[in-house]
């Protein structure tokens, strides 16, 4: 009887395995993973980057499916939630890698879940490609991490030059939050760029706060009292305005200068006027694009009601370089470390994409090497081309 | 050298954010106190009422401004929204005690505070779902006016939220000493298992007890939502532990304790950052308090030990 038994859980056990090897050898699916902030500090991010995401499988659905190889395949994108935490971000891409057996996975956005979660996906040698993440760590020596979007090391002295040459400044505050690594890292490479330029103790200010913080009168009064020319705040949009207000309650009357982090949609819409003439360094300007970006904008703009930010058009560049990597890979076969490998080598050849945030060609570490725009917060609230800064 | 003026105004200046900051501890860490003085356990579930006391006076403000902003002046819409705001909210508070702490009302004090956690969480979750994860901007209820006096830079919106947290406070303060229903509430506090007995019930003054928490809270919102006007369903959860710090260090039980901690640690969080960098702010402030606390273990106005004191 008991023989028995185990035969048939035997042959239950072997049924399975076959049935599942041979539902997958039957019907390929290419998954694709989106680790994005859904909620949590910045849920527009979150949103942003799955909107562009939905829009381009839409497009790939329209055509049929994903060509590779001469064949077409179902394309589905596993969205998961990392509630902008880091710990939460490393969860989703094990969960993802392990359990959906994505190809690859794009995000996580910001660096304080992409550098953690980099580290996962390189160790399941599974392709991630952040599209906002600008932390040198985030790729470092991770063959299996790549990014869409320039570095701190380029973006901060491109800041430096910019307010140096633009108001002939030499005395600079920075306010940043300790506990992020972006605003940490990028902190760390304005201080170092601006020094360079106007010498030791030429940054009269550093001051720092922790997340969630809301009340900086204590370092904003500070840095009035440095005697500070211009403040530059690598934060995110829901930390801007209240930066902004308060710096203005307190007299500040100097140019309040930003990063890439200020690009989101929400920033003017919660700042309002007190935003209005500020600056900060991006990735692509909205108002006033051209061509193949102008056509996303507008379509953007058409289905989801408000003009796309940065994350939006990175993320849609980041898939896009993920269908082309993985065409470039030419043969699909359905076994999953295979193929991620595949992945992984076809996106390290790639040469002169042109992305709707510009050129890119990959560095061996994993990096696009690709310009800085400039943008001015004009009066309507639109974010405005003013110059560009390239390699 | 910078002159002792200029290090006057400067501290003024620092005088003056402390006590912005401090209001705001003060208001919320009474509310921790009251609950504590009747029902001995602490509501964690505090800074989330506060948070939702928060989103109310937003829906209310916001309300109101759409439909009487161009008739009636600021101040009546704001005074409206105060009032709505704290009506409302203080059903919130009845719900929490009816629904949260009376069942367990018997139980271990350690499943009361954990019932408190998860009151808090869903009350997170709950304003997440109901209005998605996007920040919202609370609208200013006054035009903002910075004052220049003398090189300490002060706002109408600074100034009425100092007064307007000490006038609570002292209403409060009337309202405990002067009323029969203060003096049920501080009869209970000093003997719940006698009180009931007197026909005093304790149904209807826990009950009022968390009203009134949460209408302060909620009016400390609506000022919060002037000073920082970023709206998000985790606001409360920083606020809350800060404010329940302050109701510690001021004495269990004790509301001018706790007032005057909450703008004790607003000090000392201010002029920690003021004099020491910044980035080891949160870690001066509160070894500091650990201090104090290692010292006066039961807090400014706290009763002695004593086998009242059950958690």
């Amino acid at each position: 009887m008991r023989k028995v038994i185990c035969l048939l859980a035997a042959v239950l056990v072997l049924a399975l395995m076959f049935s599942g090897s041979a539902y997958s050898a039957r019907k390929k699916i290419i998954r694709i993973g989106v680790n994005a902030p859904l909620t949590g500090d910045i849920p527009k991010v979150g949103e942003g980057s799955k909107y562009a995401a939905m829009m381009w499988l839409e497009d790939i659905e329209k055509a049929g499916g994903l060509e590779v190889g001469g064949k077409k395949y179902e394309v589905e994108l596993i969205i998961e939630d990392n509630e902008s935490k880091a710990e939460s971000a490393v969860k989703a891409n094990t969960k993802m890698i392990t359990q959906d057996d994505v190809l690859a996975i794009v995000g996580p956005q910001s660096s304080k879940q992409a550098v953690p979660a980099g580290e996962v996906a390189n160790k399941y040698k599974t392709v991630m490609i952040s599209p906002w993440s600008t932390n040198p760590n985030t790729t470092l020596d991770r063959p299996f991490v790549f990014r869409g979007c320039f570095l701190d090391p380029f973006q901060g002295p491109v800041v430096a030059n910019f307010i140096t040459e633009e108001f002939g400044f030499t005395k600079a505050a920075v306010l940043y939050d300790v506990a992020s690594d972006y605003p940490k890292g990028l902190a760390e490479v304005f201080k170092a760029a601006w020094e360079k330029k106007h010498g030791a103790g030429s940054v009269v200010a550093y001051e720092s706060f922790t997340t969630k913080d809301t009340d900086f009168s204590s370092q904003l009064t500070k840095i009035v009292k440095s005697g500070a020319q211009v403040l530059f705040t690598p934060q995110y949009y829901n930390e801007v305005p209240l930066i902004v207000q308060q710096a203005k309650d307190l007299g500040w009357q100097g140019p309040i200068v930003g990063s890439d982090s200020w690009g989101s949609a929400e920033t003017v819409e919660l700042c309002g006027e007190a935003c209005y003439g500020l600056f900060f360094s991006s990735h692509y300007a909205a108002a006033g694009a051209k061509g193949a970006t102008k056509a996303f904008i507008d379509r953007y703009a058409d289905t989801y009601g408000y003009i796309p930010d940065d994350v939006a058009a990175l993320t849609w560049d980041a898939l896009r370089l993920v269908q082309k990597a993985i065409q470039d890979a030419g043969d699909y076969t359905g076994r999953v470390e295979k193929d991620r490998k595949a992945v992984k080598d076809a996106l390290a050849q790639i040469k002169n994409f042109a992305g709707i945030t510009g050129n890119m060609t990959f560095t061996a570490e994993g990096d696009p090497i690709k310009c800085a725009v400039i943008v001015k917060i004009n009066d309507q609230g639109e974010y405005e081309f003013y110059k560009s800064s390239c390699p | 050298m910078e002159s002792l003026g200029e290090l006057f105004t400067y501290f003024l200046q620092n005088l003056i954010n402390a006590l912005q900051r401090g209001s705001f501890y003060a208001v919320i860490s009474i509310g921790y106190s009251m609950v504590y003085g009747v029902l001995m356990l602490f509501n964690f579930a505090h800074g989330d009422i506060f948070m939702v006391g928060t989103y109310i006076g937003f829906g209310i403000a916001t309300l109101l401004l759409a439909a009487f902003a161009s008739i009636l002046p600021g101040w009546t819409i704001f005074i409206g929204t105060v009032v709505i705001t704290m009506f409302l909210a203080s059903w919130i508070g009845v719900f929490v005690e009816v629904a949260g702490y009376r069942p367990l009302r018997s139980a271990p004090r350690a499943s009361a505070a954990i019932t408190g956690l998860m009151i808090g969480i869903i009350f997170e979750t709950g304003i997440l779902i109901m209005l998605g994860a996007k920040r919202l901007s609370f609208p200013p209820l006054m035009e903002s006016v910075t004052y220049n006096i003398g090189g300490v830079f002060l706002t109408n919106v600074k100034v009425m939220i100092i007064i307007i947290s000490l006038l609570l406070m002292i209403a409060l303060q009337f309202f405990i000493q002067k009323t029969k229903w203060g003096m049920a509430m501080r009869a209970m506090s000093y003997d719940f298992l006698a009180v009931p007995l007197m026909g005093v019930s304790i149904n209807i003054i826990a009950p009022l007890t968390f009203a009134i928490g949460a209408g302060l809270a909620s009016v400390s919102g609506i000022l919060y939502g002037q000073a920082y006007p970023i709206l998000d369903p985790y606001m409360g959860v920083i606020i809350g532990w800060k404010a329940f710090v302050a109701a510690i260090l001021g004495g269990r039980g004790s509301i001018k304790g706790a007032a005057l901690a909450g703008y004790l640690l607003g000090f000392i969080e201010i002029f920690v950052a003021t004099i020491f960098p910044s980035t080891l702010r949160d870690l001066i402030a509160y070894s500091i308090i650990l201090l104090i606390l290692t010292y006066r273990p039961r807090g400014f106005f706290g009763m002695e030990h004593s086998t009242k004191l059950r958690l």
